[in-house]
């Protein structure tokens, strides 16, 4: 009798990119769930936006590239770079600035680099690093967390559509009445106008451990992440180090001088620290090769972050911080190739 | 997932043994025909002593070493040799090889070979190799290495250790599990021939933690002798511990380095097979001409250890096994991680032949479509040579020779560790096979350009030499003339 | 002020450290050096030079182009393009016909008459033999650069692919 051959091995596991970026994916979704509480259901039209771009964008590069389209549109890795970059936005950004971002991202970030892979930045954060530097003043347009909004100017669901789609808000609001810095922004602001961190953060706008709202929102992106490690999507070589970087410069400066420097706590739970531990720097595609090499880019970017928060001219500084880690990934590559077995200690 | 990782690299695999280690090992049919490939153990191929038409009796040699390293072959059976000719081997898929084809009679005329039986303990160890060699013992474990070359090379002063490796990891084989079940006895004897023939002090046998009837046999045998110098050293059952390489690790805790062997460091590693047959021939004379092969795979209806022949067409065995299934899909010669699929089941079982998969696509886990790596770093996880797999991809296209040196490319044992737990599907361990014989040609071309570049310079430097030497004698000469007369 | 000075002394201290870090690197090696490793070292002279070293020189001096080394083929020829930093081309006819396998040097022991011409000939020492003595190359040390066959007299000298190495 004969048969058809095939090299070995003969049984590999069931897995897939696709299952990869479905669990990260549904990893989010506390995250996305409770910012929704908290800021509204503009995130929603954002991520609808990003991801329909993302798909799009996707379609055409690889079009323009000769490959196959279905296989890469199916294995998500457009959309988790949508999410994670509507995520960065203010939940009422105009529809072009999430649209131009995920198309930069996507296009320019990702496929003009060589598609899945290939990537050396992180394209969510090469998008948003772009917005940034682009468009500061929509980027500052944060809403204040549910519960501290004044009344009359909260906007329904309507009105948010509306406002995300047209560029502009209502006629009964100003730009000034519905927004609010963040918390890192207002705590950068206070602290520059002179005052104490004891002062700065007795202001409404900081919960408990950090921002209010924000540090619910953190934990919900902690709990994704944890779960991310236990079912072994991501290792936690970049976030121990990464956060644990974050710890210990925020500790250094805070025993030096605790009214200027806030705690490693705030840290912590505000901005993009625990998003970006888990979920930004985390990406491998970007990230160093070998777990030496991952202690050392996720303990850099950590103190990236903490540099650019307390001196740089950012409020966070967590985009920056990871694409200037992704610049030094070939540097530490080559220096931290593991011992292989049988060559010298 | 059913697979666990560990830190220093394996997989946990699900074993599929019980279904072959239920019934005790059965002899195979005996078949007419007996085609036995001349090249079927490292080295060089044997050449034949016998010639078409010659009657040979069983245990006969048929063949003796080529000068170098390379094995005895013996007769399986008693009949006539009807050709020496190519005919296709399981492991020459690329290639018909020569093999000595013999018609069974049926009679099994035994060969009274004199040198045979001897008593072991009164030769020296430089004899006892020899002996063993006249067996046409070769390596069970997959190699087919002959095992006296192995030894001679590893007789040194201090004597090595000896490690019988028992820890049979690969899914689906199961003959080495079996042979500590049932013929512990055997090994036990063997392993006493060995350390005597290797002047060593101690031997150690690994099994791996999920097979208890074996150490329990295996126990007994050595209790009843009563020997110190053998130990069981359990190994967690994790693939490949199995690994020659990684099997000392674990045992002895030391690495064998990557441009040498593991008698550099004072270690000699046996199959735990290998022993057995030295044992039968020292003990009984019979030489190696049968091994036990698992049978087995869902393509299979009944599956099972079987004392094989060498020469047996896999045709026949599937038959002792109750025929294949109609689930029947792929037909591989080993276990499921490292085995080779065979395009037919017309191919003689060799020494080498440990196990036959009829598998089914219950037993196959097939790949899915391949996808960019993603560089997520499993494969690095698993790897037991402490590679970086995604690394190595990455510098194959385009082929960096250099940074695939420097990674270890080499040093890879092709285990498919680092495919199972692949989410991208790529076929690493295909590409690294490619790509190795590309990489070990570049840096031969390296090595022998650089003596080419020394002899080269050698020359000229000898050639200035000469000629200055050449104008300081005519100098000489030349000279007494310009002078006043005296 | 204080600030951008402290940050630019921390900045400009983490180069130096990383300069010294990197000191272990290899010493700067020549460029003929390096371009010469890049060369088969058959020490043929098609490509016009007294072998690989002085083409090496050539090419570091400017005085010969990167496509002048058919033993060498393509994969040579890119490396150098790729060394020098020019657009790589295929290896000029002019110099010779790429080899498709490596060959070596065979005497046909019937026919040789023990001159040592071709000996003298050889540019790496690989032909044994002495006056009316039988010749023989020894294979594994021929570069293939066939500088023995004009000089032998009874042309009894052939190319035969190069034998597979036993590891």
């Amino acid at each position: 009798m004969t048969f058809p051959t095939a090299p070995a091995p003969h049984v590999v596991a069931h897995d897939s990119v696709g299952r990869v970026m479905r669990i990260v994916i549904y990893a989010l979704l506390p995250t996305v769930a409770l910012h929704v509480v908290f800021f509204g259901v503009g995130l929603l039209i954002q991520i609808a936006l990003g991801a329909a771009t993302a798909l799009i964008c996707e379609a055409v590069a690889l079009r323009l590239r000769h490959k196959p389209i279905e296989p890469f549109l199916k294995d998500g890795s457009a959309i988790v770079t949508a999410i994670l970059l509507a995520l960065c936005l203010p939940p009422l950004a105009p529809w072009w600035l999430v649209v131009s971002g995920t198309a930069f991202a996507i296009l320019l970030a990702k496929h003009l680099y060589g598609g899945l892979g290939a990537n050396p930045f992180n394209p969510a954060m090469v998008g948003y690093a772009v917005l940034l530097v682009s468009f500061p003043v929509q980027l500052l347009q944060w809403l204040p967390p549910a519960g501290m909004e004044i009344e009359h100017v909260k906007l329904s669901v309507g009105e948010t559509i509306q406002t995300i789609l047209t560029g502009s808000l209502p006629s009964r609001l100003t730009w000034d009445a519905v927004t609010s810095p963040t918390p890192l922004d207002a705590l950068r602001t206070s602290l520059k106008l002179g005052m104490t961190m004891v002062e700065a953060r007795a202001a409404p706008i900081f919960g408990t451990l950090g921002g209010r709202g924000w540090e619910w929102i953190n934990l919900a992106t902690l709990a994704g992440g944890l779960a991310l490690l236990v079912l072994r999507i991501i290792r936690w070589h970049i976030p121990v180090a990464m956060l644990g970087a974050i710890v210990l410069c925020a500790s250094l400066m805070y025993l030096v001088d605790p009214g200027t420097y806030a705690g490693p706590i705030f840290h912590l739970t505000s901005g993009a620290s625990l998003l970006g531990a888990f979920f930004i720097a985390t990406d491998p595609i970007s990230a160093a090769t070998s777990d030496r090499g991952r202690v050392i880019y996720g303990a850099g970017i950590g103190v990236l972050t903490y540099v650019i928060r307390t001196w740089g001219g950012y409020p966070d500084g967590v985009a920056f911080a990871v694409l200037l880690m992704n610049l030094s990934v070939p540097l530490i590559d080559r220096y931290t190739i593991p011992r292989i077995y049988g060559h010298a200690r | 997932m059913t697979t666990e990782e560990l830190v220093t690299g394996g997989l946990r695999l699900e074993a599929h043994k019980q279904r072959s280690t239920k019934a005790p090992i059965r002899a195979a049919s005996l078949t007419e025909r007996y085609v036995i490939p001349l090249d079927q153990h490292s080295g060089l191929p044997a050449v034949p002593l016998v010639k078409p038409s010659d009657r040979v009796r069983i245990w006969q040699p048929i063949a003796q070493p080529a000068p170098g390293i390379s094995a005895w072959l013996h007769s399986p059976v008693s009949g006539e040799v009807l050709a020496i000719e190519p005919r296709p081997a399981p492991h020459r898929l690329g290639a018909p090889t020569l093999s000595v084809v013999i018609a069974n009679d049926g009679r099994d005329e035994r060969f009274e070979n004199a040198a045979a039986i001897v008593s072991f303990e009164r030769l020296s160890p430089n004899e006892a190799c020899e002996h063993i060699a006249r067996g046409g013992i070769v390596g069970l474990g997959g190699a087919a290495f002959p095992t006296a070359s192995k030894l001679a090379s590893s007789l040194c002063e201090n004597g090595p250790k000896l490690l019988l490796n028992g820890a049979e990891c690969e899914p689906y084989i199961s003959c080495d599990e079996v042979l500590m079940r049932e013929r512990a006895e055997d090994i036990v004897f063997g392993a006493r021939a060995l350390l005597h023939a290797l002047c060593s002090p101690s031997c150690t046998i690994a099994i791996e933690d999920d097979v208890p009837d074996a150490h329990t046999a295996l126990r007994l045998a050595i209790d009843k002798v009563g020997d110190a110098r053998i130990r069981i050293k359990v190994v967690p059952a994790i693939y490949p511990a199995g690994g020659e390489r990684q099997l000392i690790a674990t045992v002895f805790d030391t690495e064998v380095p990557h441009d040498g062997l593991p008698a550099d460091i004072g270690v000699v590693c046996q199959n735990v097979g290998t022993a057995a047959a030295i044992a039968r021939w020292i003990r009984d004379g019979q030489p190696l001409v049968s091994r036990i092969v698992t049978v087995t795979g869902d393509g299979v209806r009944d599956a099972g250890n079987l004392e094989t022949r060498i020469g047996t067409p896999f045709s026949s065995l599937i038959a002792d096994c109750g025929g294949y299934t109609e689930r029947m899909s792929r037909l591989i010669m080993g276990g499921s991680m490292m085995g080779t699929s065979l395009p037919h089941d017309d191919l003689p079982v060799v020494k080498a032949t440990n196990c036959i998969v009829a598998a089914s696509s219950l037993d196959l886990q097939l790949r899915g479509a391949e996808m960019p790596c993603i560089r997520c770093g499993n494969c690095s996880q698993v790897c037991p040579a402490f590679l970086l797999p995604q690394q190595l991809h990455w510098y194959l296209q385009p082929f960096d020779s250099d940074q695939l040196d420097r990674h270890g490319l080499l040093d890879c044992i092709e285990c498919g560790c680092c495919d199972y737990v692949c989410p991208s599907q790529i076929p690493l361990v295909e590409r690294f096979r490619e790509a190795k014989p590309l990489l070990t040609r570049e840096l031969d071309a390296h090595l022998s350009a650089d003596a080419a570049r020394t002899r080269f310079l050698a020359r000229n430097e000898r050639l200035a030499r000469l000629e200055a030497e050449h104008r300081a004698k005519l100098a000489a000469k030349r000279r007494p003339k310009n002078e006043p007369s005296s | 002020m204080i600030t951008a000075l402290v940050t630019i002394i921390i900045l400009a201290a983490l180069a130096g450290v990383a300069t010294v870090a990197t000191a272990g690197a290899p010493k700067e090696i020549s460029l003929v050096h390096r371009i010469d490793a890049l060369l088969p070292q058959t020490q043929c002279r098609r490509c016009t030079f007294a072998g690989c070293r002085p083409y090496a020189e050539a090419i570091a001096q400017g005085a010969a182009d990167i496509n002048q080394c058919p033993p060498g083929g393509e994969r040579t020829a890119k490396a150098l393009a790729g060394l020098m930093g020019v657009t790589p081309k295929p290896v000029g006819k002019e110099y010779g016909v790429v080899p498709d396998y490596p060959a070596v040097a065979f005497i046909e022991e019937d026919a040789c008459i023990g001159c040592t011409k071709c000996i003298q000939a050889c540019p790496v020492d690989a032909i044994v033999g002495a006056s009316r003595h039988m010749h023989t190359v020894i294979a594994a040390d021929c570069t293939g650069c066939e500088l023995c066959i004009p000089p032998c007299p009874v042309d009894c000298i052939v190319m035969r692919p190069a034998p597979a190495v036993v590891r």
